[in-house]
């Protein structure tokens, strides 16, 4: 199997709302070698379905999955939801033959059966592995250099530790590591692994709102100028609710949150438009200066 | 701020003996019967830090002692943001995320289903996706220059929802 072509899998979130993260993505996955082949008749990856019925949201992963296995491709997603719910899917299916049959009796109706011939990534993860650091920082044209960046990682990219294994889910380094050879310096701020909150906001919104706050104003208060994301969800919670936030609690953050593939175009010289960067809601104006300035 | 949840505690309470059975036969509910109550998912709980009623430890007390109205018609158990810090950290192996959506399982068995999840569930027995489109989106995807979405197959999305018993739920 390849290492350099994969399935890629959107999901919901990003096409609904998050777009800026696939323009972004496809852009690096261009000049890195990476090739996405669509997944033309996906469906949703079951995990907002998993508290209302677990069967169903099983029955949607392994669709997923077995449209991957018929590719006969690894699966590649953004989302850090769709990474960890699918991840953990098809390792239970895998391992677990009773869930295996009970499942593939569900597929038998759609002509489907789940093999377990293929494994789920994130992109971040195909970033590490299949391309490494090194090549990443050769492509490295215009160093961020002296811009400060508070990292977020989002909970689905590294726990439960036993089904993703991506990383120390106490004490990651992965996205620092891919951060710094931007350039950029990564900033430590209070309580960094907290959870962004965004699955709960259709049940009591004040929940990820006040998360939120907490977390934009440690990242303040620590000096960051931007926020790096790797997850639509999270990214949708501290972009697109900031100006929210900063009315609600009477204060001012002026954050802007790039996703990780926006940055690290940036350092490789390409335009914020190809990037996507206007699509963002906290306008990433004052980095962007920064750039024009240095170059 | 609006939307706090509380809990109602005046209700006398009935307890159901048969009820951390039929929690342990079901997929993810396995583990309910070995917490023992240490408390170390509260305390690493983003959610337990900023909310007066979600403490995930006293839920699984609940269920344990059977007391399933009060657990399965309480708002608490929809507060858990499946970040999974419980999980990594729990001493005992609880699946707590687990436990907890198999309890918001059988809450929906019993009528008590959040409207957003309902949403949730119309819009992919619909369009096979959580969410659905706006046609403005759809448009300026061609702008960006980025390929035609994904188009679920509908009629797999129905017959799976039929197999598992959710098209019930939904509709």
């Amino acid at each position: 199997m390849s290492n350099q072509k994969y399935a890629i899998f959107l999901g919901c979130m990003i096409p609904y709302r998050e777009v800026a993260y696939e323009v972004s993505a496809r852009r690096i996955a261009d000049v890195v070698g990476i090739e996405l082949v669509e997944m033309p008749d996906s469906n949703c990856c079951g995990l907002p379905l998993d508290p209302v019925n677990h069967e169903m949201a099983i029955a949607l992963a392994a669709r997923d999955l077995c449209l991957a296995e018929s590719m006969g491709l690894n699966l590649m997603t953004l989302c850090n939801g769709c990474f960890g719910f699918l991840t953990k899917m098809n390792k239970k299916l895998k391992e677990d033959r009773a869930l295996r049959e009970r499942v593939n009796e569900h597929l038998k109706g759609i002509g489907m059966e789940f093999k377990g011939t293929i494994d789920v990534k994130h992109f971040i993860g195909v970033l590490i592995e299949s391309v490494g650091i090194e090549k990443l920082s050769n492509l490295v044209t215009r160093p961020l250099e002296g811009l400060k960046i508070a990292e977020h990682y989002g909970c689905h990219f590294l726990r439960p530790h036993k089904y993703l294994g991506t990383d120390d889910a106490e004490n990651p380094t992965v996205l620092a590591k891919l951060i710094e050879l931007t350039g950029a310096t990564v900033v430590d701020y209070l309580d960094e692994r907290e959870c962004c909150g965004g699955t709960v906001i259709g049940i009591d919104e004040n929940v990820p709102i006040r998360l939120a706050r907490n977390k934009l104003k440690s990242i303040k208060d620590a000096g960051a100028e931007a926020i790096v994301t790797i997850c639509p969800n999270c990214h949708m919670i501290y972009d697109l609710n900031q100006p929210r936030i900063e009315k609600i609690f009477s204060e001012s953050y002026g954050l802007p949150v790039l996703y990780y593939p926006q940055l690290l175009g940036l350092a490789m010289g390409m335009s914020p438009d190809e990037l996507a960067v206007g699509e963002l809601r906290v306008k990433a104006d004052r980095v962007l200066n920064r750039l024009i300035q240095k170059a | 701020m609006s939307n706090e949840v509380k809990e109602e505690t005046s209700k006398p309470l009935r307890i159901d003996p048969w009820f951390k059975h039929k929690v342990l036969e079901m997929p993810g509910g396995e583990t309910l019967k070995i917490c023992f109550q240490c408390g170390t998912c509260t305390s690493s709980c983003p959610i337990a830090h900023i909310s007066d009623s979600y403490r995930p430890n006293q839920i699984i007390r609940l269920a344990q002692f059977g007391l399933k109205d009060k657990v399965l018609s309480s708002k608490t158990i929809w507060l858990c943001a499946a970040c999974f810090t419980c999980v990594d950290r729990c001493p005992q192996g609880v699946e707590m995320e687990s436990v907890l959506r198999t309890l918001k399982n059988l809450a929906v068995k019993e009528g008590h289903i959040p409207k957003v999840f309902k949403d949730l569930g119309s819009a992919v027995l619909e369009t096979g996706f959580a969410y659905k489109v706006p046609e403005l989106r759809l448009k300026s995807r061609k702008d960006l220059g980025l390929p035609t979405l994904p188009k679920a197959k509908i009629e797999d999305v129905k017959k799976l929802a039929e197999k598992t018993g959710f098209i019930a739920i939904v509709s």
